[in-house]
């Protein structure tokens, strides 16, 4: 046995470097683009059309685009009084930037600027430790953030007391009343939400049966119809020669509508507690309300943060809906700035457009980016 | 509920009262929530009525009978500014129907597409649609909407130089200008053609399963399906003596004469809602098919199964099962947003019903038109979707 066998090797051979295919540019590219003819064939139809189109956008926004100037003849072209070359096509910054102010916070009296911007670091300041989940003390932050900051935002806005001249909601504007109206939106909804909610799973049948109907209803509408609902029927339903505030009524609709939505979140929340939390409580002889305050809410609403995020996406987008009952929101004023004369050039539009699309979207991605964030975060092994 | 009615013992005397007792607390809360309700109703219905007596107003629906008064550039049913509201609102709920109709299957058709382009193989497919979901779901479907009407559609030429396509279209900024078909007399033979087509198709399905579930021998049901509905009204088209002409447009002094015309606020609105929409069903459909388990598509090989039919019978089926239910709120969503048309115009339901308001100041009779006619679709839908639930609903055992 120990003389030497023909087949058996003496030495280790070296190993061979990997394959090309691996981990190579060209391996990349053969795998993710041209794996096959038909595939080829995809990858580069999408590559001149995906090129084609970054040259047109760039060119636009960046290339030809005007920057600076003080009136529309700085984006018109020589057949529209102009000097630009009647083939031009781009972007008029120089618009936006001059409006730029009223598009934040639209005719809030420009001397007043600071109580806007207190306002903003103020929000800034509160709301970044809540999201981080490091950041102890959860509890007050959220009461600073939703009970205080309301109360200290609506001094500084409104005015009248501490000296502070007062300024009426028909001079606020821009994204300054976007952002109010979908966070009081949130802020009032996730309570009454709360309410719909347990009164939806509640036993009572009379209880229950009113929430449903509430719930369904304005779930089954459009927004529109209830902001019509609450701007046209508000003041038929209340005292007569009772005057409400215009951005009060935006705020009912909007808030209402908010809650129906919120409601349908945590009840998914509330569903997906096992029903032995429910009787573990009932069998310490806790009260129906100390259950739910202390047992079954705290972990309904870990569960659905992500979907209460979603929910304020949504309102986010949906408060542009203002501007339709002549109310200016972002989307409302840039609307409003299309009308005027000192502006007005064929791209102003495309131009007010692809800005406060991008504000909207840079606000509705970094939420959804953070409610993918939480869902990581919170999912620590909870599954069922 | 826990019915804790503790009996201490003092003299047989219970401690507890009778406020504790679970079954009275329940019928005093309900009792209160009815009061509430009724004084809300209450104090809102009289402040209505002083309200409406000061603006000496009548509330009823009395007024829907009045001369309209007023034009709907497009219209599907023969409408005059002489015809009453009621013909007016119906032609607005008319157009909802169509412009949900056409932004649904539009949406459905793209979403699907960048929905499997997002699991492509091929990175830069996966990646663009990935690029497309991300921008659309994160921008106001208004937004969007205006983006078409102000920001794209208004930079088209004017009427009298519009661009010239091919079989007399035309595209300006007041729309699209087709040739309008004028169909024949005995015209309506095609469209019986077609349902005698489907029915026929159906049945001969119905008939090819039951042959294969007894002898296994399968039939080619798509291409007899194929021939009966589209080749069966193409042979009565044709045996009738194809009755249909054009009225192609042409080019007046200020406008265009003659043909139809698709107009901007209508073609604004629907792509708008339909890129919107397509969004978030490219998601629901990526998350159905992820939803169906590797093993699947490996038990199926492992059975011999080919590939396509795997995808048809076997991940299908089951992918069909998570999407349906979030794809009909979906649909749900875009007929609702379809009232978005009341901002460039386009005369939807909410559009014409906010002219009727303003004319005639009947509010709440029209929002409860509104509401009615919005709760009605959802309920229905949601009733479909109960339905369609039970009846698809995994047999476990």
């Amino acid at each position: 046995m120990a003389d030497k066998l023909a087949y058996l090797r003496e030495t280790f051979l070296q190993p061979l470097p990997p394959p090309t295919s691996d981990n190579t540019a060209i391996g990349w590219l053969r795998r993710n683009l041209f794996a096959s003819v038909t595939d080829s064939v995809i990858s580069l139809i999408a590559l001149v059309v995906v090129v084609w189109f970054l040259i047109n956008v760039v060119d636009f926004l960046f290339v030809n685009a005007v920057w600076t100037g003080t009136n529309r003849l700085a984006c018109a072209t020589v057949a529209q009084g102009g000097t630009l070359p009647d083939t031009w096509h781009g972007a008029c910054w120089a618009y936006v930037n001059a409006w730029f102010t009223q598009f934040m916070v639209g005719s809030y009296p420009r001397d007043q600027l600071w109580r806007p911007i207190t306002v903003a670091i103020l929000f800034v300041a509160t709301l970044v430790p809540l999201l981080i989940p490091k950041v102890p003390r959860k509890g007050l932050n959220a009461i600073l953030l939703l009970i205080v900051l309301p109360i200290v935002s609506a001094v500084l806005l409104l005015g009248g007391v501490f000296g502070l001249p007062f300024v009426e909601t028909s001079f606020w504007g821009g994204l300054m009343v976007t952002l109010i109206l979908s966070f009081i939106g949130i802020a009032v909804s996730l309570p009454i939400g709360i309410l719909l909610a347990l009164g939806r799973r509640s036993q009572m049948p009379i209880v229950k049966m009113a929430c449903v109907t509430f719930i369904e209803l304005v779930r089954g509408v459009p927004l529109i119809t209830v902001l019509f609902m609450a701007s046209v029927l508000l003041p038929l339903f209340l005292t007569p020669g009772t005057n409400i505030d215009k951005f009060v009524r935006a705020l009912v609709g909007v808030s209402i509508f908010a809650a129906a939505y919120m409601a349908e979140v945590i009840r998914g929340g509330l569903q997906a507690i096992p029903k032995g939390q429910y009787e573990g409580a009932d069998s310490l002889g806790l009260s129906y309300f100390q259950k739910m305050t202390f047992v079954i809410l705290p972990q309904a609403i870990k569960l659905v943060i992500p979907g209460i995020v979603n929910t304020f996406i949504g309102m986010f987008k949906d408060t542009s809906l203002v501007s339709i009952i002549n109310m200016y929101d972002l989307l409302g004023i840039v609307k409003a700035s299309f009308g005027d004369a000192t502006w007005l050039t064929p791209v102003t539009p495309l131009t007010g457009l692809i800005f406060a699309g991008f504000i909207f979207w840079l606000f509705c991605f970094g939420m959804s980016r953070y409610s993918a964030f939480m869902e990581r975060h919170l999912d620590t092994g909870h599954k069922r | 509920m826990a019915t804790s009615t503790a009996v201490r013992d003092d003299g047989g005397r219970s401690k507890s009262s009778i406020l504790y007792n679970p079954v009275l607390r329940q019928i005093i809360y309900q009792v209160l929530t009815c009061i509430i309700i009724a004084w809300l109703i209450w104090y809102a219905a009289s402040n209505v009525a002083e309200n409406l007596a000061r603006a000496n107003m009548t509330a009823g629906f009395g007024f829907l009978n009045g001369r309209a008064g007023f034009d709907i550039a497009q219209s599907a049913i023969p409408y005059s500014s002489d015809s009453p509201f009621t013909r007016a609102l119906l032609v607005g709920f008319i157009n909802t129907i169509i412009i949900a109709v056409c932004g649904i299957i539009t949406a459905t058709i793209v979403g699907l597409l960048v929905g499997i382009g997002r699991l492509s193989s091929n990175w830069l497919i996966a990646k663009l649609c990935t690029v497309y979901v991300e921008v659309f779901r994160n921008i106001p479907p208004l937004l969007v909407i205006f983006f078409w009407y102000k920001g794209v559609l208004s930079l088209l030429p004017d009427v009298r130089e519009s661009l010239s396509l091919p079989l007399s279209v035309f595209v300006s900024n007041r729309g699209i200008f087709m040739p309008a078909p004028i169909f024949g007399e005995r015209f309506w033979i095609v469209p019986v053609a077609l349902v005698v087509g489907i029915i026929g198709a159906l049945v001969y399905r119905r008939i090819a399963l039951k042959k294969q579930m007894a002898t296994g021998k399968a039939s080619p049901i798509l291409l007899v399906s194929l021939l009966l509905i589209i080749g069966l009204p193409l042979l009565a088209f044709i045996a009738i003596g194809a009755p249909v002409t054009f009225d192609p447009p042409v080019l007046g002094k200020f406008n265009m004469r003659g043909g139809t015309v698709v107009g901007p606020e209508f073609l604004s609105l629907y792509m708008a809602l339909s890129f919107y929409t397509a969004a978030f069903i490219a998601e629901i459909v990526r998350a159905g098919i992820k939803g169906v388990s590797k093993g699947q598509s490996e038990a199926a090989a492992a059975l011999g199964i080919r590939p396509g039919l795997t995808t048809r019978l076997i991940i299908l089926p089951q992918a069909l099962r998570i999407i349906i239910p979030p794809l009909t709120s979906q649909y749900l969503n875009l007929t609702k947003n379809s009232s978005l048309a009341v901002a460039i115009g386009f005369a939807d339901l909410v559009a014409v019903g906010g002219t009727i308001l303003n004319q005639s100041g009947h509010s709440i009779e029209i929002i409860a038109i509104w509401m009615g006619v919005y709760v009605t679709i959802s309920l229905a839908t949601s009733l479909f979707m109960n339905w369609f639930n039970t009846k698809m609903a995994l047999v476990e055992r």
